[in-house]
């Protein structure tokens, strides 16, 4: 068993837009870029150009195809890592002490030098978030990268996950969505951000803003029409009206 | 236990250095840090101060360190020891090589230099691999374009003086609609995706069209998803629903377009369908107040649209009547074009409407006076916001040029182009066609060629014609079969070399253009075209020679192998003269630099040519004395001038103040490496916008070296040099097409945009092949190359083929089936997947998954080599026969674009195979066997 900290000063983390995201993987790779030789022991990979390439990354994007009620299909890119929940399981479960919430700004972290690989966090863990490195047999799961946003050796605007860095297209925001005023806050309350299944009570940290609703039913097309009025019955009128119409330029 | 957290050091070193050079791991060019501890490359990411990626960086950048790690990397020049096509190679010298090479070229140059085809592939060097083979002599050379989106470029040249991606971009901070065509998910990748997230931020609508809901199209607030080929008819209907409504920019078409220029509308006249020109060749226009015609650009004249003159037994009318005429016809009504495209008339109409609204309801003025072309002086720009996009998906068909030139016809009419708002062209275009070279074919025995290979022909007299009518290229690009072939076309190369139609060759040179898979239609017959022997036992190729970094399927069938340095090994640059890095707001280049130095015996490909071209004695690569010219490729990107003054670099020049123009500046390249690898000149405000017809943007960019004097020009809704072609197949003129073309160029060659229906539809049965085959690329890999990556290749390992619903529950499929898929060229046996997002009468998979055993140092049991597979396959670069021995290209009659996405098919399910059929045996791989773990960052 492992505490959590009673009350965190901070609650760092992520906010991704489902509406904006593409699907491009930028995130994944940009993550495992740094984190490889970031924090703790590189993100191994097995077989890698064999015929079952298997490798520890701290984020994948999945991508789900859905039918709506009005008989459409719609995919939705789902980016996914580490919640760094209020009440994460994956703390309370560990055996060693290894996992733990820190008190300063509510990042879940692993120890690794106090890790025994048993893997209960990753069973606790609701959302598969965390991977255990098959090389190093130590947990791994995202850092916030916690050596990235304090860090007084990069320039201050990178001092942001690497995910938010590289996303193209704008889609991940970061910051404190403990302080009502953060501009992270402010957006979720603006898109109306959503818990990843609260129902397990986990108290996500990271936030989800749905994706807006797509293909509006055509009733448009009354208010539309008038523009579409033609100006003449036949190419003479065409002429015509055509006529009238370069007189008024 | 209370609750405990370790002491961590969250400030630790990130790297001993940056170095900022250019990406490669696809044709986008972004700018990166690259991070660099013990001399090693640690991280790689996005420049911040870059003008393309802005510091962003996709998954391809980011996975860079995998691809300079890569086991596929070859390590030394090959010679080919076994039969061509086994991989059978021995490990040899530079100098060998280098020797072998100069012992094929130097006869070829002396007796016929046209018996080499050089022929390069994704290639972002071409201004100096083209100069190359000018200096060689053989006007055989191109690169990827006519495989890739040809039909995109030479479209929006001929239309407009300028396209999409490098050549111009929506104005993204200000476009109220989007509309994206039929986009590869990897084109213009960061600058896209950056351009998505601001609209949606700002709450500007986009609209998808494409048969396939992934990518661009699932963040779409609306996706069309029509059916493939049928995207110029969708756009024809909605500009006849605009002019119907007279919801066009009248006044945009008068001043900056050809909508008032005079046609002869005499049918039997030789001039018929030509333009009314003055004896100065001045376009004329009809004078509103004098009745009489009067050149377009003559001070005061008011042009009269709604006017006809007669003179000398011919009525003359405006180009715009006869567009209006045109497209006013009730064939493009939507109702009309509604079941062949797949979209509902009322949203045909409704989408038509939209444009309609925004365009003219929702005008942006901007307070910024500027001057035009004809000298009157204007205080404000008016934008019409509404902008667009489009790729390879509406240019890779048969009918892919006049669809292009259909949206280019709709984004003028709406005066959309180069306003606020709209699409803007950047640096160095807008370049009309005028500006721009013809091709040049005029072989000369140990000579180099009379000019440059590629250009925009504005006529029958510019075709690649020899004396005796018969194509001067070996892939005919420029003949009678697609006269506008203005990127060549690279995918005929190997079939008609192998025909010896219209010629044989002696060498086949290529540069990382993988073309023995999976960037040649029907792989297979490709393979056995490269191994073919005549009777006598010789290769019907004599020579191949092949340049690549990696071990790729092409390497196998190549006799030399030069292999070329990784991306982040080698001097580059993204040069002004060829496809440039520049914004809508400023002219940009860039250069590679060697951020690492090759652990192996590898060369800069185009070090190599500079090499060859001395040891050859070519003009442009040696001094009077003979001596080699440059010393490598670093030498002549920085003491190369294409005109005085005027160089592949444009930075720096001269004392390093130089824009655009001055001398070569020996601290050229420091100087780049300290800016951050690129160089940007920001163009003045008042030429921001309306660039084809602002004076300040004109004379700004003759001060920079982009033209020599300003070149206004107006926009071509009537393309007048396709009529001409028309003209010649209706008997006039001198120079004269086949007879078994004449029926082709008359229908095809139409002046004003047109829908048919792409070519294999018409020669295979619909209902027995009755769905269409696509690919698409994903944002994550680039082409043949992401596989050999070992992160990339975690994300995209495989591919299916995806089914929409209907037919999947049609042919009772379920997950982990296999289906056999046939067209009239042959079938593949592959896994599918369901997927709804998808028209209803199309199939697709991701491009280029699917690798050949043995290739790109993979196991055998990758699944790249066993589940994925190749539509490639399906597609043949001829036509099906039709019984009159004919070859008939299967490429878009007007620039000779493959026709990828014609692609007809029908699928049953079969019992799964042991793998994905057809299957090829093993390639023997030049490289050792790939490690069976990976720790990058491993301290």
């Amino acid at each position: 068993m492992t505490l959590l900290p009673e009350k965190t000063d901070a609650k760092l983390g992520l906010v991704i837009d489902l509406d904006t995201c593409v699907g491009c993987h930028a995130c994944v790779v940009s993550c495992k870029g740094w984190n490889t030789q970031g924090y703790g022991v590189p993100l191994s990979d097995q077989d890698p150009y064999g015929g079952d390439p298997s490798g520890t990354f701290l984020n994948r994007v999945h991508a789900y195809e859905v039918m709506r009620p009005d008989g459409q299909a719609q995919t939705t890119h789902f980016p996914k890592s580490c919640l760094h929940c209020e009440d994460a399981p994956c703390v309370t479960v560990c055996p060693t002490g290894a996992s733990y919430k820190r008190q300063e700004d509510g990042i879940v972290l692993v120890n690794e030098s106090a890790c025994i690989g048993c893997g209960l966090c990753a069973w606790a863990c609701p959302y598969g978030a965390r991977e255990l490195d098959q090389a190093a047999g130590v947990m791994k799961k995202c850092t916030l990268c916690v050596d990235r946003i304090y860090n007084d050796n990069l320039p201050e605007v990178d001092r942001v996950p690497s995910c938010v860095r590289t996303c193209p297209a704008g889609a991940r925001h970061f910051g404190d969505l403990g302080d009502p005023d953060s501009d992270v806050s402010k957006l979720v309350e603006a898109r109306g951000g959503i818990d990843l299944m609260p129902e397990q009570g986990t108290k996500p940290v990271n936030k989800y803003l749905p994706p807006r609703p797509k293909d509006q039913p055509l009733e448009e097309i009354d208010i539309l029409a008038p523009l579409l009025e033609p100006v003449a019955e036949d190419a003479r009128g065409f002429i015509g009206w055509l006529d009238k119409a370069l007189e008024k330029l | 236990m209370t609750h405990h957290q370790p002491d961590l050091d969250t400030s630790p070193k990130v790297s001993d250095e940056i170095r900022k050079t250019t990406c490669y791991m696809c044709a986008c060019r972004c700018g990166i840090n690259v991070h660099l501890r013990d001399g090693k490359v640690s991280y790689i990411e996005g420049n911040r101060d870059h003008p393309v990626n802005r510091g962003v960086l996709c998954a391809k950048g980011s996975a860079g360190i995998m691809q300079i790690n890569a086991p596929s990397r070859l390590r030394a020049p090959l010679r080919r020891v076994g039969p061509r096509g086994s991989g059978a190679f021995e490990e040899i010298s530079w100098e060998e090589a280098l020797q072998s090479v100069t012992d094929i070229l130097a006869p070829i140059r002396k007796d016929s230099p046209d018996k080499l085809a050089f022929f390069t592939g994704r290639d972002q060097s071409q201004s100096f691999t083209s100069l190359f083979a000018q200096s060689f002599g053989t006007p055989n050379y191109a690169a990827h374009g006519g495989f890739c989106s040809v039909n995109m470029a030479a479209a929006g040249i001929y239309t407009m003086g300028g396209a999409f991606w490098e050549f111009g971009q929506p104005d993204w901070e200000r476009t109220k609609l989007f509309m994206i065509f039929g986009v590869a998910e990897d084109h213009d990748s960061n600058p896209i995706k950056i351009g998505l997230g601001r609209l949606k931020e700002r709450g500007a609508k986009v609209i998808g069209v494409n048969p396939i809901r992934s990518g661009y199209n699932a963040v779409a607030d609306e996706w069309v998803g029509i059916t493939p080929g049928t995207d110029g008819l969708f756009i024809l209907s909605m500009i006849h629903c605009l002019l119907k409504a007279g919801k066009i920019d009248l006044d945009y078409l008068m001043r900056y377009t050809n909508a008032p220029i005079l046609v002869n509308c005499d049918d039997k006249s030789p001039e018929g369908g030509l333009f009314l020109r003055d004896d100065d060749d001045k376009m004329m226009v009809l004078d509103k107040a004098t009745g009489k015609p009067a050149p377009f650009d003559a001070p005061g004249v008011r042009a009269d649209m709604a006017g006809t003159y007669r003179h000398a037994g011919a009525t003359y009318r405006p180009v715009f009547q006869l567009l209006a005429e045109r497209y006013l016809d009730d064939q493009y009504a939507p109702e009309a074009v509604a079941e062949r495209c797949g979209i509902d008339a009322d949203r045909i109409r409704r989408i038509a409407a939209e444009l309609a609204l925004t365009a003219f309801e929702e005008e942006i003025v901007v307070d910024q006076p500027w001057t035009d072309f004809r000298g009157v002086k204007l205080d404000k720009m008016i934008g019409r916001p509404v902008s667009f996009h489009a790729m390879r998906g509406i240019s890779a068909h048969s009918n892919g040029f006049q669809t292009c030139r259909a949206l280019h016809v709709l984004q003028i009419l709406l005066g959309s182009v180069e306003v606020p708002g709209g699409f803007r062209f950047k640096p160095p275009y807008p370049k009309p066609v005028e500006a721009h070279p013809k091709p040049h074919s005029t072989v000369t025995r140990d000579g180099p060629l009379n000019g440059p290979h590629l250009g925009f022909v504005r006529g029958p007299d510019d075709l690649a014609l020899k004396e005796d009518g018969s194509p001067a290229r070996i892939d005919k690009a420029f003949t009678w079969e697609n006269p506008m072939s203005a990127h060549g076309l690279m995918h005929m190369v190997i079939s008609n070399a192998h025909a010896g139609d219209p010629y044989p060759v002696e060498a086949l040179f290529m540069y990382m253009a993988n073309m023995s898979w999976n960037s040649s239609m029907n792989s297979g017959e490709v393979m056995k075209m490269l191994t073919d022997k005549d009777d006598d036992g010789n290769y019907v190729i004599p020579n191949i020679i092949y340049s690549d970094a990696y071990a790729s399927e092409m390497v196998a069938y190549a006799d030399i192998v030069l292999p070329d340095t990784t991306y982040l090994e080698r001097h580059d640059c993204i040069s002004l003269l060829d496809r440039p890095i520049c914004e809508a707001e400023a002219m940009a280049d860039s250069i590679r630099w060697p951020v690492i130095e090759p652990d192996r015996d590898v060369r800069g490909f185009q070090s190599v040519l500079i090499d060859l071209g001395a040891r050859l004695g070519l003009p442009a690569f040696v001094n009077e004395d003979g001596s080699q010219k440059y010393k490598d490729y670093a030498d002549y990107m920085v003491n190369h001038e294409r005109r005085p003054g005027v160089g592949p670099l444009a930075g720096f020049r001269g004392n390093g103040e130089g824009k655009g123009r001055g001398a070569p500046n020996p601290e050229q390249l420091e100087r780049y490496i300290e800016n951050g690898g690129f160089w940007i000149d920001h163009v003045p405000e008042a030429g921001l916008y309306y660039k084809p017809w602002n004076k300040d943007y004109q004379d700004w960019a003759v001060e920079r070296g982009i033209y020599d004097a300003p070149q206004p020009y107006l926009f071509s809704l009537y393309v007048e040099p396709m009529r001409k072609f028309q003209l010649a197949a209706e008997g006039h003129g001198k120079r004269q097409p086949p007879d078994h073309l004449r029926d082709q160029i008359k229908t095809t060659l139409d002046p004003l945009p047109i829908w048919y229906p792409p070519f294999e539809e018409s020669r295979v049965d619909t209902d027995e092949y009755d769905l269409h085959a696509l690919t698409q690329r994903p944002m994550a890999m680039y082409h043949s190359w992401g596989s050999q990556n070992a992160w990339l290749r975690q994300i995209h390992g495989h591919n299916p083929l995806y089914v929409p619903g209907a037919v999947w529950k049609k042919h009772g499929f379920k997950e982990g089936d296999w289906a056999r898929v046939s067209s009239a060229n042959g079938s593949i046996t592959v896994p599918v997947a369901l997927m709804e997002g998808l028209n209803a009468n199309t199939v697709w998979t991701w491009n280029a998954i699917g690798k050949r055993k043995g290739a790109w140092a993979l196991d055998e049991d990758a699944p790249e080599a066993n589940r994925g597979f190749l539509l490639n396959h399906l597609i043949s670069e001829l036509l099906p026969a039709r019984g009159d021995g004919m070859r008939w290209s299967n490429s878009d009659p007007v620039t000779g674009q493959a026709a990828w996405f014609d692609l007809r098919v029908r699928i049953e399910k079969a019992d799964a195979p042991s793998e994905a059929q057809p299957a090829f045996p093993a390639l023997k791989s030049p490289v050792p066997k790939a490690p069976d773990e990976l720790k990058v960052g491993e301290a």
